[in-house]
């Protein structure tokens, strides 16, 4: 049958507009498939439930094996309202411990789309959380009553003793801020995270790693099985254990002499760089920092004025008084200001060209180991002043306070330690700049005089000086102090185990050391004697303000030493009145393993003396 | 008669007959995939939905193979038969037929049900190229035209009546066939601009113009295509080259200046410069058309009111005379309804299955988009969905390119008809055809409307199967006869 060849040539147009509607479909699946992978998202977003395992977190151990912190299981309470039917609610409410008002509230809570978008009628919803075990058991036993109800294991971080919260830390639902930072994307809203003290800085130790497995989930929320057969699923790892260097017999001990007082403890063993003990005072249990009540305990301490959150062991900044005046021996025998047999004259102080920094009776002139004794200015004005003006030797004085400068970094001070703790201060010792910009150009030796004995300028915190005690009882060399003395399965960082030496010679030590044993023998801490043991030590009585504050550093024995300790008490008059006879025990409880019964009168009657404080406010 | 020629089986078609087949295969698997269930490994059993489209596509091989084996010449004589059988069925259906999700289409014949509307599609094929086959039939012809279009209209009212609303819109198709054979290429043309006038107008009816704010987007755009489609076809139309480059200057004009004066001076409706101007073209072409005496001009001109009156209808309709349901629907098909959870979900879902496929798809059998029962009809409406989440762009962009070569295959069959009845059977094929893959393919992409209709040879069902197999073969049968000498 003919047609007209002009209708013949519509087939192009039917042609054409099928290929037209397939190339449009075309482009449709592309953009689709391959030009943005949302829908891929989507999809798995719909079809995955990724759960979490969570891994128990590191135990932390002290360093003679006591169990310090721990987990315990707290339990999620569960909830499937498809399935929640004909459950006794007055029952159900007495078990667990709440009021009919706040499960009806709850149940609301949980089916309202905008406080829970995730909500499902198939899938088990968050009813409440952190039951601890104890009140879990009644809930367990009636469970089976309670259709649609079950519970989750989870664990709650727990501080087996009242003690070491500064070094112990907590841990807390990770913030906002916290959650940016974390570069890696490990955490998720709602984790917890190390907070303070060594549960922040071995966070990564401890935490272990999250595992997960992947459940298919089908339209109606409910399970259907492993993704894969659970190819992809991962098992969690646990958190390493940590073994710390405290001893926490010491430190209880630390914290109870601190009682009633503001001030730090710090005691290091020298040949280890390993922290014995650290107190800071005023301190808080770290018991309560733990499950619901954190938050408020938080708030309670940080709107405390006295701020018992800080670490004053890495954190308070004080001048370091007459502790000080070993770096100044030490430095100046190096720089060859002084040597061992001078003497310098003291007349109740330094006077020089109508400057005057005072002293107490002494005999005068002496030479340096008396002077180290009896914490002689005079004999460390002399020295100073004598290093500055050398201007033979290091051409000006900018380059004799450089020198100076680089003599106390090397010894510790200055700069952050390094300790594994957050939130360590560097404390001050000044440079030539500093004192340029001070004095515009015009100073010498004598203009900044005080920093010869430890006040002025010069600032440490009390782990510095006790790193002091601990480099020269070593004679010469330390190891960056530290509180974590091993992690289960892994090498302690190399900054924790190399030696760090001072730029003065270690014969320069053993005049230090034996000015140290004489103040004790008979100097100015003769009350820090123990029995049996030959100890060295200095007192520090640091100007301020306010009334002296209180210092001591010392070790023992003389030879081959175990302990190294700082003590420093605000406001506490004398490094003799406080600082040495607080010394004194910690080194006898450590070198003894207990105290001995005076002492340990002694040791109450300290617990029991408070310093007044009036409108405390640092 | 027909003894001299070779057996039909072996003169049909070849290239229809393997992509006939990868078809179903590659159906058959998609169902697997869609209506798997995990854990369940019985493919094959009775119980399964795989297990039955198995025994559904035997008999459609069967199926085919007897009407390649039967001798074509009753085709032609008992087609009126076959329609007004089936106009009777059609008929009756509402009466005996259970209800089915709001419809009464499926006959139940014990184990197993039926919907005639899918074998009335081509009893209707049959009919129509008996009618306009006949000696003497024109297009051209008014009366012969409109019984052409009376054959198309009475199956559609009878299934609208058994509320199966997609499957009545399916005779759509028989145009693209009256096309082919010598209906007004205007009217086809006119049909498309109201679909796009009213798919730009209601979905950027709310959009306001850049750079004049009291405008909408789709009443702005909607005039300015309508002055466009009259330059085009003054163009295409009449011979007059001087007026259609001045109207076209014009039109820029009124669409530029406007544009800077609301947006630097003072902003105020530029709908307003473009009703205007349709309008005054309209008058200027009636003028025209009274003084050259050339009708075309009219014409255009009534294109150009028609078009203008029927964007602000469309509007005036979608806001105060649909329900609020109806309105919903077109929303959601426009994408102007963004609520995923309720009205959207199907599309949203059947979106996220094809395009998290990605390049190579998630591996047969690794769907979850449809394994886990996010999209609807998974295995029936929303096949093509587990072709796209299993298959990637490479397999569903391989069955579109199927369907395709299919499609072009069976124009040229058409064509090489030595009879008009051959050929408007072929044409009515192709066209039913493609219509299933351009509402079902673009309904899961959110491309076309939901519109509940099969993708042939790939949805699950007996009925809409053994449907295109009886068009399918029946066209090859005539194909594979075509030779045979008149008498």
């Amino acid at each position: 049958m003919p047609t007209s060849p002009q209708l013949e040539n519509r087939k192009f147009v039917i042609g054409g507009i099928a290929v037209g509607i397939i190339f449009v479909y075309l482009v449709r699946l592309f953009t689709l498939q391959l030009l943005s992978d949302d829908y891929k998202k989507n999809a798995d977003s719909n079809a995955f439930r990724k759960e979490i395992l969570y891994p128990s977190r590191g135990l932390i151990f002290d360093r003679n094996g006591k169990l310090l912190v721990y987990n315990e299981p707290s339990y999620n309470i569960m909830v499937v309202m498809n399935d929640q039917r004909g459950v006794d609610t007055l029952d159900f409410c007495e078990t667990v411990g709440i009021t009919r008002d706040f499960y009806i509230r709850r149940m609301a809570e949980i089916k309202d789309p905008a406080k829970n978008p995730g909500y499902s009628r198939y899938t088990p919803q968050l009813f409440m959380s952190q039951i601890p075990a104890r009140e879990f058991s009644l809930f367990k036993e009636k469970l089976f009553r309670f259709n649609g109800f079950s519970a989750v294991k989870r664990s709650t971080r727990h501080y087996a003793k009242g003690s070491g919260a500064h070094v112990l830390g907590d841990v807390g639902e990770i913030s906002e801020k916290e959650l940016e930072n974390d570069s890696d994307r490990y955490y998720q809203s709602g984790d917890f995270i190390g907070k303070l003290g060594v549960e922040r800085s071995y966070e990564r130790q401890l935490r272990g790693e999250k595992g997960m497995r992947i459940m298919l989930r089908d339209v109606r929320g409910r399970t259907q099985g492993h993704y894969q057969n659970g190819r992809y699923d991962k098992a969690p790892v646990p958190g390493k254990n940590l073994t710390l260097g405290i001893d926490h017999d010491l430190q209880l001990l630390a914290e109870r002499l601190l009682e009633g007082k503001i001030g730090a403890i710090v005691a290091i063993e020298p040949s280890t760089g390993e922290i014995l003990c650290m107190a800071s005072s005023p301190t808080y249990d770290p018991r309560i920092m733990v499950g619901r009540e954190r938050g408020k305990n938080h708030l309670m301490l940080s709107k405390d004025t006295r701020r018992p959150l800080l670490n004053r062991a890495i954190m308070g900044l004080y001048p370091p008084g007459s502790t000080f005046k070993l770096t100044q021996a030490l430095l100046g025998l190096q720089e060859g200001s002084i040597n061992p047999e001078i003497s310098f004259p003291c007349s109740h102080g330094f006077n020089y060209k109508g400057l005057h920094v005072g002293c107490h009776g002494h005999a005068s002139p002496i030479p340096l180991v008396p002077a180290i004794g009896t914490s002689c200015n005079s004999y460390f004005c002399w020295n100073l002043y004598r290093m500055l003006s050398n201007r033979a030797k290091y051409g000006s004085v900018q380059a004799a306070m450089t020198r100076w400068k680089d003599h106390l970094v090397a010894m510790g001070f200055g700069y952050k330690l390094g300790v594994d703790l957050p939130g360590e201060r560097r404390g001050m010792i000044p440079n030539a700049d500093y004192y340029d910009k001070a004095y515009k150009k015009s100073w010498n030796g004598l203009t900044v005089i005080s920093i010869a004995i430890g006040q002025g300028e010069v600032t440490a915190t009390p782990l510095q000086i006790a790193n002091l005690a601990a480099t020269i009882a070593n004679r010469g060399w330390f190891i960056t102090p530290h509180v974590v003395r091993s992690v289960q399965d892994e090498q302690l960082d190399t900054l924790y185990t190399k030696k760090r030496r001072t730029l003065v010679d270690p014969r320069y030590y053993d005049y230090a050391v034996v000015g140290m044993r004489r103040a004790v023998t008979n100097g100015t801490c003769h009350a820090a004697n123990i029995p049996g043991y030959e100890v060295c030590g200095k007192t520090g009585t640091a100007q301020n303000r306010g009334h002296d504050h209180s210092a001591f550093m010392g070790f023992a024995p003389m030879n081959n030493p175990r302990i190294a300790v700082a003590v420093y008490v605000e406001n506490g008059g004398f490094g003799n009145v406080y600082g040495v006879p607080l010394g004194a025990l910690i080194m006898e409880q450590y070198l003894n393993g207990h105290l001995s019964p005076e002492s340990e009168k002694k040791a109450e009657a300290f617990r029991l003396r408070h310093i007044q404080y009036p409108d405390y406010a640092r | 008669m027909s003894e001299n020629i070779r057996n039909p089986f072996w003169s049909a078609d070849r290239i229809v007959i393997i992509i006939y087949v990868v078809l179903l295969v590659f159906g058959w698997f998609s169902i697997c995939g869609a209506s798997h269930e995990i854990g369940d490994t019985d493919f094959f059993s009775w119980d399964t939905r795989t297990g039955k489209q198995l025994v559904w596509i035997g008999a459609a091989f069967l199926l085919g193979f007897v009407l390649l084996m039967l001798d074509d010449k009753y085709l032609d004589v008992l087609s009126e038969l076959f329609y007004w059988g089936m106009m009777v069925v059609l008929l009756i259906t509402p009466f005996v037929a259970k209800d089915i999700k709001g419809s009464r289409s499926w006959i139940s014949f014990g184990a197993f049900n039926l919907q005639p509307a899918e074998f009335a599609k081509w009893a209707t094929a049959l009919a129509l190229a008996k009618l306009m086959g006949r000696y003497g039939f024109s297009m051209a012809n008014r009366r012969d035209f409109a019984r052409a279009v009376g054959m198309v209209l009475l199956p559609m009212v009878l299934i609208v009546m058994q509320r199966e609303t997609g499957s009545a819109l399916v005779y759509l198709a028989f145009f693209l066939m009256f096309y082919r054979e010598g209906m007004p290429g205007s009217i086809l043309f006119v049909a498309v601009a109201a679909v796009i006038y009213f798919v730009v107008g209601i979905r950027f009816a709310e959009t306001p113009m850049p750079f004049a704010p009291m405008a909408s987007v789709g009443e702005y755009i909607v005039l300015l295509l309508i002055e466009i489609f009259v330059i085009g076809m003054l163009r295409v139309y009449t011979s007059n080259k001087a007026l259609t480059l001045r109207l076209l200057l014009i039109t820029l004009g009124c669409t530029v200046v406007p544009l800077a004066l609301s947006a630097w001076i003072v902003p105020f409706d530029v709908a307003w410069v473009l009703i205007f101007l349709v309008c005054a073209t309209a008058c200027y072409l009636a003028w025209l058309s009274l003084r050259d005496r050339v009708p075309n001009y009219i014409y255009i001109a009534l294109f150009a009111l028609g078009s203008a009156a029927f964007l602000y209808a469309s509007d005036y309709v979608l806001n105060h005379v649909l329900e609020d349901h109806q309105r919903t629907r077109i929303q959601v098909l426009l994408g102007m309804n963004d609520d995923t959870r309720a009205a959207g979900y199907n599309v949203h879902q059947s979106k996220i299955a094809i395009g998290s496929g990605g390049l190579e798809g998630k591996g047969f059998m690794n769907g979850t988009q449809t394994k886990l029962r996010y999209v609807p009809e998974q295995d029936t409406d929303f096949i093509f969905c587990t072709v796209g989440e299993e298959e990637g762009f490479i397999g569903s962009a391989a069955v579109l390119l199927l369907f395709l070569t299919l499609v072009l295959r069976l124009i040229y069959l058409a064509e090489r008809q030595s009879t008009v009845f051959g050929r408007v059977y072929g044409y009515c094929v192709m066209s039913i055809l493609l219509f299933h893959v351009f509402i079902n393919v673009g309904m899961v992409m959110g491309l076309t409307p939901v519109i509940g209709i099969p993708l042939p040879f790939f949805s699950y069902g007996g009925s809409s199967l053994w449907g295109f197999t009886l068009l399918l073969f029946t066209f090859l049968r005539i194909d594979a006869g075509r030779k045979r000498p008149l008498l």
